[in-house]
């Protein structure tokens, strides 16, 4: 076997604290190496020239280049040996940036480390087989979870690229946090104006099977052939005869149970339908609530209901749904500001959360969109409102900006004084953010047009006084104390992960970070994608974002589905599995230990046997280490090539 | 069973606050803790000794830990919040070996630094607990109404004091309800009197303290309750001074909580030291009752 060995500086990267030339000339010492070079960037144009004019000069049978992960460049190296005529198997790379030179300043140390993978690399490769890539059948439905406006884009735009779309919402009606929202910056246009038409596009569309007040149970397969349970929740109330006319809510005698869609505040009726333009315009019953499902009389109800349609019997549902792909966007929650004691602990009814304030703007929220105090009533004149509750603070664990609520304060500062021309509104701020179009101008607009009172500085106590507020803080442009009386306080509080985030993405397999936002494939070049093939992201799910983000977000998702699904067949990865029918002894210990179901057992000449459903395996190796036989071998990571590489490095 | 502490009076014991701490003693006694004053115990540098030099502070605490350390105690405990702060902010200070070494070599002798050091209010809390606190009030308090005032020093900061809730304490609350008293919501209950600035800068005394005698009026407060000498006689002794300065004519009677603790348990007399009070508590207590007037003679 001919092996050659290409050393990449990748600029100073590499060559900076790794002496590559060194690398090279030690190569040339390893078992079969008949050439090796150092290269400035062996993934460059020229770069990729170079080995295969290399591969063809010297007659090479096998690729080791030396240089960073495998996570981005493996596949770029494998298409290279491949156009120079080798099996794209026949390549492997060691990883001695990461490894090596981004974590050791000393120059000798890491080159002899350098030497050394590349030697573990060459052992390996020189009993790599050739392999070649099956192909598998890929079913072209796609599973979108979460209906807020990220969500409802990507379903929307994988509907129209023809897919068939399965749309899983918590909630008993899809709209998600826009759905809350009175109006939107920068343009303060209404929120549900610009949503409703989208919302209806998704009742309506043919393409799209829309499960609400469900929520996903357990997903299995993989890319093109995932099985995902979805729990339909009872909402007791047969949807298919509602027609929504709202009859069953107005004669509810439970009429103080808790208004989730109004974030509390006012009370709603245990039978309702959450707001005017909900998707489905479907009644569902908060068991909870219900004196019925509680304590067994009432049914006033089903008295009413004209279409009979009330069945208190109903029960979960679960229902098995196959996709080919996955798109996650299930949005993120709001920060409980009640931790912070210096604004009450939530003990004061007049200082309330920003997606409360929304609320009360909204002219299908409690107070018909006139801004009352939840404790008497009152029109406020003094609004305080105060920025990052719940962001950018250590202390609390929630160290990152959530980016949108400068721009939301900004926004409700401007309906403040649309509302009550006669109010005064007083922000307190850290720092403004407002990248974006339009977005500082818009800030400009609260402050110069609208005389939004902006401080900088923070809050250290809200007090009740005579009964209004007296908010203490600082102001840290006039190294002062400021003290401001007002009538309610509006805290904008931050973006956390999605409750139940972080369990969702266990059952998905995709990973999420300190924070329980789900982790995209490559923060830059990959950032709907996640590491698990045929998964993609959407929206806030993955970090805070405002609506034209999420939107965007939503429709590159859905974009890169339809782009996975151009194809009929996807080829499967070679690096599966195999069984040795003299070995296996059919323990079935391989089955036990296969998280991915890939392994059944068979008769073969009346023995029980092993046997790997290749199309399924995803190569992670279990089953080659709980194996007592030896008998099951994962290709191109067999037993002996994994000793092999021990033995390079430790050889005596 | 009697719990045994080392007692820390601290120096405002010794002057403007004695009926704290010939309450706070009497009520120990009654309530079953053991206190043994740190013999010789030097003072524990207040103010003055942190804010220009914290090595000094701390071996000037260290000293009264060493002391307490030979003791056979549980722990330390103090009446005075100021103090408690320096013990325990020293003590802190001293889990950095360098900074512990460091306040050995000032001593001249060992100190390990690791009894646990609390005010009395927290043992009362936490060995007695409310409720046993509420079966000891022989005399319940019915009809006082008060507002409790902890003061700014008492809960913070939270990483060294690790008592109650830095913004919303509630123990003082819980003790008062216990002994009768009826509790009213106060928002100010951590909010700074002003501290040691009634000696230079009076104007911001009559602010702050002015501030958190009007939020208890207007609460409908008979009286506030402290735990704090520093607070207790901004309150009490300048409650004329803050009147002139802010127009007000407020006449609010400010307890220690150690005296209603008394009160509610049946003692009185001297130990109780009602007659130390700048604004006279006697009508009030007269009008609650012939029980609680009797504690004039």
């Amino acid at each position: 076997m001919n092996i050659g060995v290409f050393v990449c500086h990748c600029g100073s990267n590499i060559a900076g604290t790794v002496d590559t030339v060194a690398v090279a000339k030690a190569a040339l010492a390893y078992p079969e190496v008949v050439f090796a070079t150092d290269t400035m960037y062996a993934c460059s144009e020229p770069g990729q020239a170079g080995i295969i004019e290399a591969v063809q000069k010297y007659e090479l049978d096998g690729v080791v280049v030396a240089s960073c992960t495998p996570r981005m460049h493996e596949a770029t190296f494998r298409r290279t040996v491949e156009r120079a005529g080798l099996n794209r198997y026949m390549f492997e790379m060691a990883n001695i940036r990461e490894h090596v030179s981004w974590i050791g300043k000393d120059k000798d140390a890491n080159t002899n480390k350098a030497a050394e993978l590349v030697h573990i690399a060459v052992e390996k490769l020189r009993r790599n087989t050739e392999l070649t890539a099956g192909e598998f059948t890929i079913n072209k439905r796609v599973m979108v979870i979460g209906g807020g406006v990220a969500g409802i884009q990507a379903a929307l735009d994988c509907a129209d690229g023809g897919l068939e779309v399965v749309l899983v919402e918590r909630e008993p009606s899809i709209g998600g946090k826009m759905s809350k929202l009175d109006k939107t910056f920068p343009t303060v246009d209404c929120s549900s104006c610009i949503l409703g038409p989208r919302m209806v596009d998704i009742a309506q569309n043919p393409n799209i099977t829309l499960y609400t007040l469900s929520e996903v149970e357990s997903v299995d397969g993989f890319v093109g052939n995932f099985d995902v349970k979805v729990r339909r929740k009872a909402a007791y109330v047969d949807w298919t005869l509602c027609t929504g006319c709202g009859e069953c809510a107005a004669k509810c005698p439970s009429k103080k149970t808790p208004d989730r869609f109004n974030e509390f505040i006012g009370k709603t009726t245990a039978i309702n339908i959450p707001f005017p333009q909900a998707i489905p315009k479907k009644a569902s019953i908060n068991a909870a609530a219900c004196l019925m499902l509680t304590k067994g009389k009432c049914g006033a109800c089903v008295k009413a209901c004209p279409a009979g349609a009330i069945q208190f019997k109903q029960e979960d549902e679960i229902v098995t749904e196959q996709v080919g792909a996955v798109i996650v966007a299930t949005g993120y929650d709001l920060f409980d500001f009640t931790q912070y004691g210096e604004y009450g602990g939530g003990r004061y009814p007049d200082v309330i959360t920003s997606m409360q304030y929304e609320r009360l703007l909204s002219a299908s929220g409690p107070t018909e969109g006139h801004i009352k105090r939840p404790s008497d009533g009152k029109e406020p004149k003094d609004i305080v409102f105060i920025q990052c509750v719940g962001s950018r603070d250590k202390s609390i664990g929630r160290p990152y900006c959530s980016g949108f609520c400068c721009m939301y304060t900004a926004k409700q500062t401007i309906l403040t004084k649309d509302h009550l021309p006669e109010s005064q509104s007083y922000v307190f701020y850290m720092d403004i953010r407002s990248p974006g179009k339009g977005y500082d101008e818009f800030i400009r607009r609260a402050m110069e047009e609208y005389g939004a009172r902006y401080i900088r500085g923070r809050v250290s106590a809200i007090q009740p006084k005579n009964g209004r507020y007296l908010i203490k803080g600082v102001n840290t442009l006039m190294g002062d104390q400021v003290e401001i009386e007002a009538d309610l306080v509006v805290l904008a509080v931050g973006a956390e992960a999605a409750k139940g985030a972080p369990q969702l993405a266990e059952k998905l397999r995709i990973s999420y970070d300190t924070y329980g936002f789900y982790m995209e494939g490559h923060p830059k070049l990959k950032p709907v994608e996640t590491n698990t093939a045929g998964i993609y992201l959407a929206g806030s799910c993955q970090g805070p974002k405002d609506i034209p983000s999420s939107v965007a977000q939503g429709g590159a998702a859905a974009s890169k589905v339809l782009g996975l699904f151009s194809k009929d067949k996807l080829a499967s990865d070679p690096q599966v599995s195999s069984v040795s029918l003299q070995r296996c002894i059919g323990c079935a210990k391989c089955q036990s230990v296969c998280p991915f179901g890939a392994i059944e057992m068979t008769q073969f000449r009346g023995m029980t046997k092993a046997s790997v459903i290749a199309t399924v395996c995803q190569g992670c190796g279990n089953c080659t280490s709980a194996c007592p036989q030896g008998a099951i071998q994962l290709s191109h990571f067999t037993d002996n090539q994994i000793l092999a590489e021990v033995h390079a490095l430790c050889p005596y | 069973m009697s719990r045994r502490y080392a007692y820390y009076p601290g120096c405002s014991g010794q002057g403007t606050s004695r009926e704290y701490d010939s309450s706070t003693r009497a009520m120990c006694q009654e309530l079953g803790f053991e206190l043994i004053d740190i013999p010789d115990w030097n003072c524990c540098g207040s103010t003055p000794a942190h804010a220009v030099d914290h090595l000094l502070s701390a071996s000037l605490v260290a000293r009264n830990l060493a002391i307490a350390e030979d003791m056979d105690v549980e722990g330390i405990v103090t009446p005075c919040p100021s103090c408690l702060k320096n013990l325990k902010t020293s003590q802190h200070r001293m889990l950095r070996p360098e900074f512990h070494q460091e306040v050995q070599r000032v001593l001249g002798r060992a100190v390990r630094a690791d009894l646990p050091i609390k005010s009395v209010l927290q043992v009362l809390v936490e060995d007695r607990g409310i409720g046993w606190i509420a079966q000891q009030a022989t005399a319940p308090l019915t009809g006082l109404k008060v507002v409790p005032y902890y003061g700014c020093i008492m809960n913070r900061p939270p990483d060294v004091m690790r008592f109650d809730d830095p913004e919303n304490p509630m123990a003082l609350d819980n003790l008062l309800t216990a002994i009768g008293a009826e509790v009213l919501p106060f928002a100010l209950k951590t909010d700074c009197c002003g501290a040691s600035l009634g000696t230079t800068r009076r104007d911001v005394v009559a602010r702050l303290s002015g501030r958190v005698l009007d939020a208890a009026a207007a609460a409908g407060a008979d009286a506030i309750v402290t735990a704090c000498p520093l607070c207790q006689m901004n309150l009490d002794m300048r409650q004329a001074q803050i009147n002139k300065a802010n127009g007000s004519s407020h006449r609010l009677p400010v307890f220690y909580y150690s005296q209603l603790i008394m009160l509610a348990t049946g003692q009185q007399g001297e130990r109780v030291g009602l007659d130390k009070l700048c604004v006279s508590p006697f009508s009030l207590l007269e009008s609650l009752g012939p029980q609680a007037g009797e504690v004039r003679s």
